[in-house]
C-alpha cells in the first residue's frame, strides 16, 4: 500500500517517461485499453445499426428514394410506403410532451433541489426514481384506462369548448390521438426531467447562491437568477433525455395515439407514430419491400434523433456563448 | 457453502445434457392465434412421447413463414395460406416444396357498442362493407336497419375499429370483405394489415380493439371469436352465403369448413370465408402448419409425422376446452393422405 501511495504522485509527470510495459506491469495500460474497448463498443454499435439499417432498407430506398419521406400512403396490398404520417405524429406526441413536461419537471426539480427540506426532497426523489422505473406497457394501460376516459369526457370537451375556434381542438373527441399520447409521454418522461435538473441543480456551488443572498436577493431571486441559469445546460441535458425517450417511446404510444396513419391539424385527430407502426406491423409483415420499407422506418427513425440531438448541441453551445458573454 | 452451490450446479449441467441427448427436439415458429392450443398439443404430445420434445415459438404467422423459408425452423405456422411466389421462393432455394396442414379454425366477429341499444344485431355482407369503407356512417343507415327490424338504433356516427398490428385476424376480416364487395377487393384487399380508410381507429391486439370498442360510444370492430368467447363479449350474427344470419360459435365455424370440404385443393391453401352450408359462419379461416416434404434427418421426419397423426385424431378433441373449432372429418382424412407426401 505505501508503495502505490509513493508511486501516484510521480505517476502524472513522469507518465511519459515509463515504458509501455511498466504501464502494463501497473495495470494502468491494462485498464486504459480495457476502458478504451468499453467507450470504443459505443460507437461501433451504432455505426452497425446505421449499417444494418442501411442495407436492410435498399429495396424501397430505390423505389421511393426521397418521395419516401414527403408521401402519405402506406398500403402493403399496393405496396406504396410513404413516412410522412408516421414522422409528423412522432414530432408531433414529442412536442406535446415536452411542452407539458418541461414546465412541470423543472419546477419539481427547483422545489426539491432549493426550497424543500433535504428530507422531504429525499423522500420524493425515491417516487421519481420508482416512476423513471415504470415499464411502459404500464404507462400504456394507465393511458388506456385513465388518461383516455378523463381525455374523451373532461378535457376533450372543455378544449372543445374553450379554444375550439382554433385548428388544434376541432373534430370528434374520441379521447385517443396525438393529444392523448402526448399527455401519456409527459407523464413518462417527468421523473427524468425532475431526476436530472435536480441533481444538476444539487451540484451549483454554494457560493453561487450565497453571493446572491449576500447582494441582497430574495431566496426565490437567488434561485431564479442565478442558480438555474447556472445551471442551464444541465437542465437542458435532461430536456434531451427526455425527448429522445419521447421520441423512441413504442408500447404507451400504441396504446393510445389511435394506430392510423393520418396527418391532421387537430390534436384529437388519431395518428400513428414511427416506433408504433414498426412495433405494430413488423412480426407479420409479408412481402420483401413491406418490411424493408419498415426497416427504412427505422432508420428514418435514428436519423431523427441524431438531427435532433445536433440541433440540441447547437442550442447549447449558442445558449452557452450567450451566457458567457452576460457573464462577462 | 460455495463448494455446495458448484457441485449442485455441476449435477444440474450433467442432468441437463443428458436429458437434452436423449430427447428430440423439434422447433417450430408462427402464427400466435393457435399458440394456446398448440402448446397444450405440444406438451399432451410430449408426456405421450417423452422423447420427442416440440418447441413453438409465436413470433406472427409473417416470421412462421420467413423462417421456415429460411430452414432455421423444422416447422412453420401460418393463419395466411403462402402465396405462390412464397411457394416458389422455398422450392428454389429447397429443391422441394412445403406443404400445408390445417389444424384448427378460428374466426373473426364484429362487436359493437352502441349506447341503449342490447339486442344482437344481424349485418348483411353489405353493410359490414359499407361500415368498414366509410361509407355507412350512421348506425340508423337503412342497409343495417333492414337487416335489424325492431331494433331502434340512434342517428349517431359509426366509430370504427381494426387491428392496429399485422395480424391473421385482419386478413380473415378483410379476405370476407374482398369476397363480398368488389369495391373493397379493387381498392383495400386482404392482407395482414392494409391501409384502412382515414379516421378509423387501431386497437393493438383484441385486447386493445375490445378496450376501445368497450370504452368507445358508438363504436364497431372485431375480435377473434374466441376472444369475445372467453372474455364473454357481445357479438353481432352475420349473413352467410345461404343468406341465414348466423351467430358464430364452434360449431357453425367447422360448419364452414365442411362446407369449403368439398372443393378443397390438394394443398390445402383455401380461404373459407363466406363458404356454402346452410349454417356455415362467414368469417371463418384455417391456420395451417407449414411442413417441409423432405426431411434429412429421417427421426426428426418420423416424429414430425407421428405429432400430426396424433393431432388431427386424439388431439382435436383438445380444441373445444380451448375454444378453437375442430377440423370436419372430411378434411382430416384428406389431411391422412397428403401426410404420406412428407418423405
Amino acid at each position: 500500500m505505501a508503495a502505490t501511495s509513493t508511486t501516484v504522485p510521480s505517476a502524472g509527470p513522469l507518465a511519459g517517461s515509463r515504458s509501455f510495459f511498466d504501464r502494463l506491469r501497473d495495470g494502468d495500460e491494462i485498464a486504459r485499453l480495457v476502458t478504451l474497448l468499453f467507450a470504443a463498443s459505443v460507437v461501433l454499435i451504432t455505426l452497425l445499426i446505421v449499417y444494418e439499417l442501411w442495407q436492410g432498407s435498399v429495396l424501397p430506398r430505390h423505389k421511393f428514394g426521397f418521395a419516401f419521406f414527403r408521401t402519405s400512403v402506406w398500403d402493403p396490398n399496393f405496396e406504396q410506403f410513404g413516412a410522412l404520417p408516421f414522422i409528423f405524429g412522432t414530432l408531433v406526441t414529442s412536442a406535446v410532451a415536452l411542452l407539458i413536461a418541461v414546465p412541470l419537471g423543472i419546477g419539481a426539480a427547483i422545489f426539491l433541489a432549493e426550497l424543500a427540506t433535504a428530507r422531504l426532497s429525499d423522500a420524493l426523489e425515491f417516487f421519481i426514481d420508482l416512476l423513471a422505473a415504470v415499464p411502459s406497457v404500464i404507462y400504456g394501460l394507465l393511458g388506456i384506462f385513465i388518461v383516455v376516459p378523463v381525455m374523451r369526457d373532461v378535457i376533450q370537451p372543455a378544449l372543445k369548448n374553450t379554444l375550439g375556434f382554433t385548428p388544434l381542438f376541432k373534430g370528434p373527441a374520441f379521447g385517443i390521438g396525438f393529444l392523448t399520447a402526448g399527455v401519456v409521454l409527459a407523464i413518462m418522461v417527468i421523473p427524468y426531467i425532475i431526476s436530472v435538473s435536480r441533481e444538476i441543480l444539487l451540484s451549483v456551488p454554494r457560493d453561487q447562491r450565497e453571493a446572491a443572498l449576500a447582494l441582497g436577493s430574495t431566496r426565490w431571486e437567488s434561485t431564479w437568477k442565478v442558480v438555474v441559469p447556472f445551471a442551464r445546460t444541465g437542465i437542458m441535458g435532461s430536456i434531451f433525455l427526455a425527448l429522445a425517450r419521447a421520441l423512441g417511446e413504442t408500447m404507451a404510444v400504441t396504446m393510445v395515439i389511435g394506430n392510423t396513419p393520418a396527418i391532421a391539424a387537430s390534436l384529437f385527430s388519431p395518428g400513428d407514430s414511427i416506433a408504433s407502426v414498426i412495433a405494430n406491423q413488423f412480426t407479420e409483415a409479408t412481402g420483401e419491400l413491406y418490411t424493408q420499407s419498415l426497416i427504412e422506418l427505422g432508420l428514418v427513425l435514428f436519423l431523427l434523433t441524431f438531427i435532433l440531438n445536433g440541433l440540441a448541441r447547437l442550442l447549447i453551445v449558442l445558449t452557452s456563448q450567450r451566457g458567457g458573454a452576460a457573464r462577462a | 457453502m460455495k463448494r455446495i452451490a458448484a457441485i449442485l450446479l455441476m449435477t444440474f449441467g450433467l442432468a441437463a445434457f443428458f436429458v437434452a441427448r436423449a430427447v428430440l427436439s423439434i422447433n417450430g415458429a408462427g402464427a400466435s392465434f393457435p399458440e394456446p392450443i398448440y402448446s397444450k398439443w405440444f406438451d399432451e404430445y410430449h408426456k405421450k412421447d417423452p422423447n420427442v420434445q416440440i418447441n413453438y415459438q409465436a413470433i406472427g404467422s409473417g416470421g412462421g413463414i420467413k423462417q421456415v423459408t429460411e430452414g432455421t425452423v423444422d416447422f412453420g405456422a401460418s393463419d395466411g395460406p403462402m402465396n405462390d411466389d412464397q411457394l416458389k421462393a422455398f422450392q428454389d432455394k429447397h429443391g422441394f416444396s412445403v406443404l400445408h396442414f390445417p389444424t384448427v379454425l378460428g374466426a373473426a366477429v364484429p362487436t359493437y357498442n352502441i349506447p341503449g341499444v342490447t339486442a344482437e344485431l344481424n349485418f348483411t355482407p353489405e353493410a359490414l362493407a359499407g361500415i368498414f369503407l366509410a361509407k355507412i356512417t350512421k348506425w340508423n343507415d337503412p342497409a343495417i336497419t333492414a337487416a335489424n327490424q325492431g331494433v331502434t338504433l340512434p342517428g349517431n356516427d359509426i366509430v370504427v375499429v381494426h387491428r392496429s398490428d399485422g395480424s391473421g385476424t385482419t386478413y380473415i376480416w378483410t379476405d370476407y370483405l374482398s369476397k363480398v364487395s368488389d369495391e373493397w377487393k379493387t381498392k383495400i384487399g386482404k392482407n395482414t394489415s392494409v391501409n384502412w380508410p382515414t379516421g378509423e381507429l387501431g386497437g393493438n391486439k383484441n385486447e386493445g380493439v375490445a378496450g376501445l370498442v368497450k370504452q368507445t360510444p358508438n363504436s364497431i370492430g372485431y375480435v377473434e371469436l374466441i376472444y369475445a368467447i372467453q372474455n364473454k363479449m357481445p357479438y353481432g350474427r352475420v349473413k352467410n352465403s345461404s343468406g341465414q344470419f348466423i351467430k358464430a360459435d364452434l360449431a357453425s365455424v367447422t360448419e364452414a369448413a365442411a362446407g369449403a370440404a368439398k372443393n378443397m385443393p390438394d394443398d390445402f391453401r383455401v380461404s373459407i370465408t363466406n363458404a356454402p352450408g346452410k349454417t356455415a359462419y362467414p368469417i371463418s379461416s384455417f391456420t395451417w402448419l407449414l411442413i417441409p416434404s423432405k426431411f434429412t434427418d429421417a427421426a426428426k421426419r418420423d416424429a414430425i409425422k407421428g405429432f400430426v397423426k396424433w393431432m388431427l385424431a386424439d388431439g382435436q378433441s383438445h380444441t373445444e376446452a380451448l375454444a378453437y373449432s375442430k377440423l370436419p372429418k372430411e378434411v382430416v382424412s384428406k389431411e391422412l393422405t397428403a401426410l404420406d407426401k412428407v418423405q
